[in-house]
């Protein structure tokens, strides 16, 4: 035991006389960029992540089309493609890309059109097994939803030149199928006791006498002979002629009222409609990558032409996302199959090629991940860094605490508590930068009282924004005045502001004759002490102004996420950082259903402005448009808009052309160390 | 001798089966989604991920399928959070780190508590006991999560040998080992003070004062083997607890050690990680108490017959 003390001793000052410089000095020796990334990556294949920091390292090894411009958002320089060589026909519809011929991945091989062309099929193929849950970013290319959703009618009649009858009029018949008449939904009802909202929802399919039985339906569905013609009408036409399996198509043959047409097709043409698609059953369901002729195709190995759905005059802006990057095709075909998925064995550390200015050095899960300089890529000299080590420092204020420390270049954020610390200390290192996003309420206008718009505004108008920003986040946060936030050239309505009078006005107008009459709410929030400091202003202004005392609820991340998607919630504080520089990435999140919609509410009024906006090409006319969508929701109000996001981080001087960027998605490229 | 090692590890195995049983139904009740994510995902998305992890096989398939991989194949499965990364990796490259952490831990803390628990019996009721009970208290109370940032402020940052955080350098290891070993150091001095007042009240120890033993003989040939009873029977389990790893010692010092995994893993509901981390934990826990066992009937004849 007692000779225990010497060993110590020895080992510690064994420790003291080594390494005495800092993490920051050998690194800018060496030239290497040290990150703080907030978390492990849970992947690096483009095509399967989801997150801010993944992209941060995907970024940094795989490059689009065109990249970012390091200092000027709503521009882009060249990237794969030459930026000034770039065509586009006047309505934005067709646009073309010249490759450079010098862009290789990081063994050699040139980076080609025909990668672009299997990247966009790989991204949204419609194998059901294939996870990929931004798919929808390549919406933009024409048919691409269609190849992706398996639009058996769009891809088998519709794109057919000669088919007796034109798409536009033919998709008025049910091929995508109904999921608000799932008739699990409306287990143990009877079809009698609907109230008239849940009836206006069958009108379409049904016809005066029919009444459907749901518990036959909810027990009986897979047997159609059992079944009765309501109830066959109930299920067929909650499924949708483009997801009917063969026994329903033949069935569908002899009894086409089964489904919801429309008055302008023909007998004939139904039947031509069933057979082709159950002809596609029959040959053993092929792939449609070629019918569904998705506007992406190689003219050549350096020409890359795109034929978009509609006019996209802000293309490139959506073409900087990673979505839109190139993945390797010759090395993911050699590990696996297009779509294989699970655990992309092509993105293990000895197997990853990539085509951007760094490649992957070493991944040691959990500690660290290292990217080097990649001296295949067509701009290797113009690159300066020759690495990026990032750490994946879950604790932030153990990150402060390291940049302090002089270990690293850059901190992922400042937590809002240490922020009066850092305007002190770290004032020249400290940036506060506006972030595309917002942070808002979502509500379940499912159930009473947020069923009530005048409820919902009156919450809204009650929520003192500015103190929020200044006396909580302290993060240089602005109040949002609605849930897209401002840039370019876009005007946003600005219909919510701060106004205590006007929410206590309209709670006396929604009816509710005195606050204690007013139904239990809880506002769910996650388990973070920032979010449990804001949920509880929260609170306190509701009750300050509006006389209702909410309860808090914080959740776990997973359960906190799960019980938005199955409206289990009254409301909830959310927040959406916009993929790209247009109106349309915080707008589509609020179509009928939409996977991260979840308040259920609907406005065809809407969702008609934004199909209009999609045909637009005149920029100008088309954000006006925009606008007025915006204006149309923030007059249901679905959801409170609370601040607008800022970015706070702390960064070394001697890093040199990180500049401030509304999406910060800084180009690695051109980021340099000045060792002076 | 045999016959209790081979109890022990019968009761090891019996425990070990118990608890991953138990833990395999227990997280598949919890409430959320191991696929929830910010962006949503379409039903045919979620039927997807649990296809490719086998979550949509009936439960007691799954089960069988479990205990035959890892019997079988030693294989524990993929994390379902770190994508492409096997358990028994994330087990095998964060375990050591935590066993360095945790030996160094409890060195110290057996250097610093068991003298201090030995000062304090030997002068029982004076000023050095009360001093040595104060400090060990204060050890019990102050938890890691604010020694371990008073320690990177106070050390780590004005000293620029000293990093503040990260697992880089040698010296890394030296404030999260501080920081960890004043809780065990704290349960050491108290159970020595403990077990040697016991001890020194003993009729043998009178005995070897009278025929005129050395005080320091007497403590170190006479006294402190059954003294340390009480603490050896402790080291066993909290032997294993060190060197698991502690998630906030790891979190305030971004050691990439396995005491991480254990929150990750719930938080990410992770079922193959959590089940990884238990069976091996089970184990560990199992070896520790017979180790501790037999250390103990090595110092103290008296339970060699039992």
């Amino acid at each position: 035991m007692i000779r225990i003390i010497p060993l110590l001793a020895t080992t510690t000052l064994a420790f003291v006389s080594c390494e005495r410089r800092s993490d920051i000095e050998i690194a800018n020796e060496e030239n290497i960029l040290i990150v703080g990334n907030s978390n492990e990556p849970k992947g690096l294949d483009p095509h399967l992540v989801s997150g801010v920091l993944e992209s941060n390292i995907i970024r940094a090894l795989f490059e689009g089309l065109v990249v970012d411009h390091p200092s000027k958002d709503s521009d882009s320089v060249d990237g794969v493609a030459f930026k000034d060589q770039i065509e586009h026909s006047e309505d934005f519809t067709e646009w073309t890309f010249y490759l450079n011929p010098e862009a290789k991945w990081s063994d050699g091989v040139t980076v080609t059109a025909h990668d672009f062309v299997f990247s966009y099929k790989r991204l949204l193929s419609p194998d059901p097994n294939w996870p990929a849950k931004y798919a929808e970013m390549l919406y933009f290319l024409k048919n691409g939803e269609a190849y992706h959703r398996s639009k058996l009618g769009h891809i088998l009649c519709g794109n057919d030149p000669n088919f007796p009858l034109v798409w536009e009029t033919l998709k008025e018949a049910n091929f995508e199928g109904d999921s608000k008449i799932k008739p699990q939904k409306f287990k143990n009802k009877k079809f009698s006791e609907l109230n008239e909202q849940e009836l206006k929802k069958f009108s379409p399919y049904l016809t005066g006498e029919d009444t459907p039985d749901f518990d036959e339906l909810n027990s009986k569905g897979s047997d159609l002979e059992a079944l009765s013609t309501a109830n066959k009408k109930v299920l067929f036409n909650s499924i949708g002629l483009d997801k009917l399996n063969r026994k329903q198509l033949l069935h569908l043959k002899d009894n086409l009222s089964l489904i919801k047409w429309s008055d302008n097709i023909t007998t004939e043409v139904k039947q031509l409609v069933i057979a082709r698609i159950l002809s596609h059953h029959d040959s053993g369901k092929p792939k449609l990558w070629d019918k569904a002729q998705v506007g992406v195709s190689a003219i050549n190995d350096s020409t890359l032409r795109l034929k978009l759905r509609g006019p996209t005059p802000y293309l490139l802006e959506v073409a900087k996302h990673y979505t839109w990057y190139p993945v390797p095709k010759h090395i993911i075909l050699k590990h696996g199959e297009i779509n294989t998925a699970y655990s992309s064995p092509w993105t293990k550390p000895e197997n990853i090629i990539s085509n951007g200015p760094f490649k992957l050095k070493s991944w040691r899960t959990n500690h660290l991940l290292e990217v080097e300089r990649n001296p295949h890529y067509w701009d290797a000299e113009e690159v300066k860094l020759d690495g990026i080590r990032y750490l994946p420092i879950r604790n932030y204020y153990t990150e402060t605490r390291m940049f302090g420390d002089e270990q690293l270049h850059l901190t992922y954020t400042v937590p809002s508590e240490l922020i009066p610390l850092a305007k002190e200390k770290y004032a020249a290192e400290l940036r506060q930068e506006s972030y595309i996003g917002t942070r808002y309420l979502r509500v379940n206008t499912l159930n009473s009282p947020f069923d009530n718009p005048k409820v919902r505004r009156a919450f809204a108008l009650a929520i003192d924004q500015k103190s929020i920003c200044e006396k909580i986040l302290q993060g240089g946060q602005e109040p949002a005045s609605g849930i897209v936030p401002p840039f370019g050239d876009y005007k946003p309505p600005g219909l919510i502001k701060f106004d205590p009078e006007k929410a206590k006005a309209l709670l006396q107008e929604s009816g509710y004759a005195s606050t204690s009459s007013f139904p239990d709410i809880d506002l769910l929030t996650t388990n973070s002490d920032s979010g449990l400091r804001e949920a509880e202003a929260l609170q306190a202004m509701w009750q300050k102004h509006l006389g209702i005392k909410v309860r808090i609820q914080q959740r776990e991340w997973s359960t906190y996420l799960q019980n938005q998607y199955d409206f289990n919630y009254d409301i909830a504080v959310a927040g959406w950082i916009g993929d790209y520089l247009d109106p349309t990435t915080f707008l589509e999140l609020w179509v009928t259903d939409g996977g991260n919609n979840n308040t259920a509410w609907s406005s065809k009024t809407f969702e008609d402005l934004l199909r209009k906006a999609e045909k637009t090409s005149d920029i100008t006319t088309r954000m006006s448009i925009l606008s007025e969508a915006e204006e149309t929701m923030m007059n249901d109000i679905p959801v409170l808009p609370i601040y607008w996001y800022t970015t706070n981080y702390l960064i070394r001087p001697e890093v040199k052309n990180w500049n401030p960027l509304l999406l910060n998605n800084h180009p690695f490229k051109f980021i340099e160390i000045d060792k002076n | 001798m045999l016959r209790i090692i081979l109890s022990r590890l019968l009761q090891t195995l019996v425990v070990v089966f118990l608890l991953v049983t138990f833990t395999f139904f227990a997280i598949r009740m919890m409430p959320g989604n191991p696929f929830a994510d910010v962006k949503a995902l379409t039903e045919e998305n979620k039927a997807a991920m649990e296809r490719l992890y086998g979550l949509d096989k009936p439960l007691h398939i799954q089960y069988a399928n479990y205990w035959k991989n890892v019997l079988l194949e030693g294989d524990f499965g993929d994390s379902f959070s770190m994508k492409g990364r096997k358990v028994s990796t994330l087990i095998s490259e964060s375990f050591p780190i935590s066993l360095k952490l945790g030996l160094f831990s409890l060195i110290l803390a057996m250097s610093l508590g068991i003298p201090l628990g030995i000062i304090a019996a030997l002068f029982h009721n004076k000023w050095q006991d009360y001093t040595a009970m104060i400090i060990a208290m204060a050890g019990i109370c102050i938890v890691t999560f604010v020694l371990g940032p008073i320690f990177q402020l106070s050390f780590a940052k004005p000293l620029s040998w000293l990093n503040v955080a990260g697992w880089s350098r040698p010296s890394d290891v030296i404030l999260p080992a501080i920081t960890l070993c004043f809780g065990v150091a704290a349960y050491l001095a108290r159970l020595t003070r403990g077990g040697m007042l016991d001890v020194l009240s003993q009729d043998y120890i009178r005995s070897a004062k009278a025929k005129g033993v050395s005080q320091l003989n007497i403590i170190t040939k006479h006294a402190l083997r059954p003294a340390l009873v009480p603490a050896v029977t402790f080291l066993g389990p909290a032997f294993a607890a060190i060197i698991t790893g502690s998630f906030v010692v790891e979190s305030i010092f971004l050691i990439p050690g396995m005491g991480q995994y254990f929150v990750l893993g719930i938080q990410n509901q992770d079922y193959t990680l959590v089940l990884g981390l238990v069976l091996f934990y089970g184990i560990l826990m199992g070896i520790a108490n017979l180790m501790s066992d037999l250390a103990l009937i090595f110092m103290d004849p008296k339970l060699r017959n039992s």
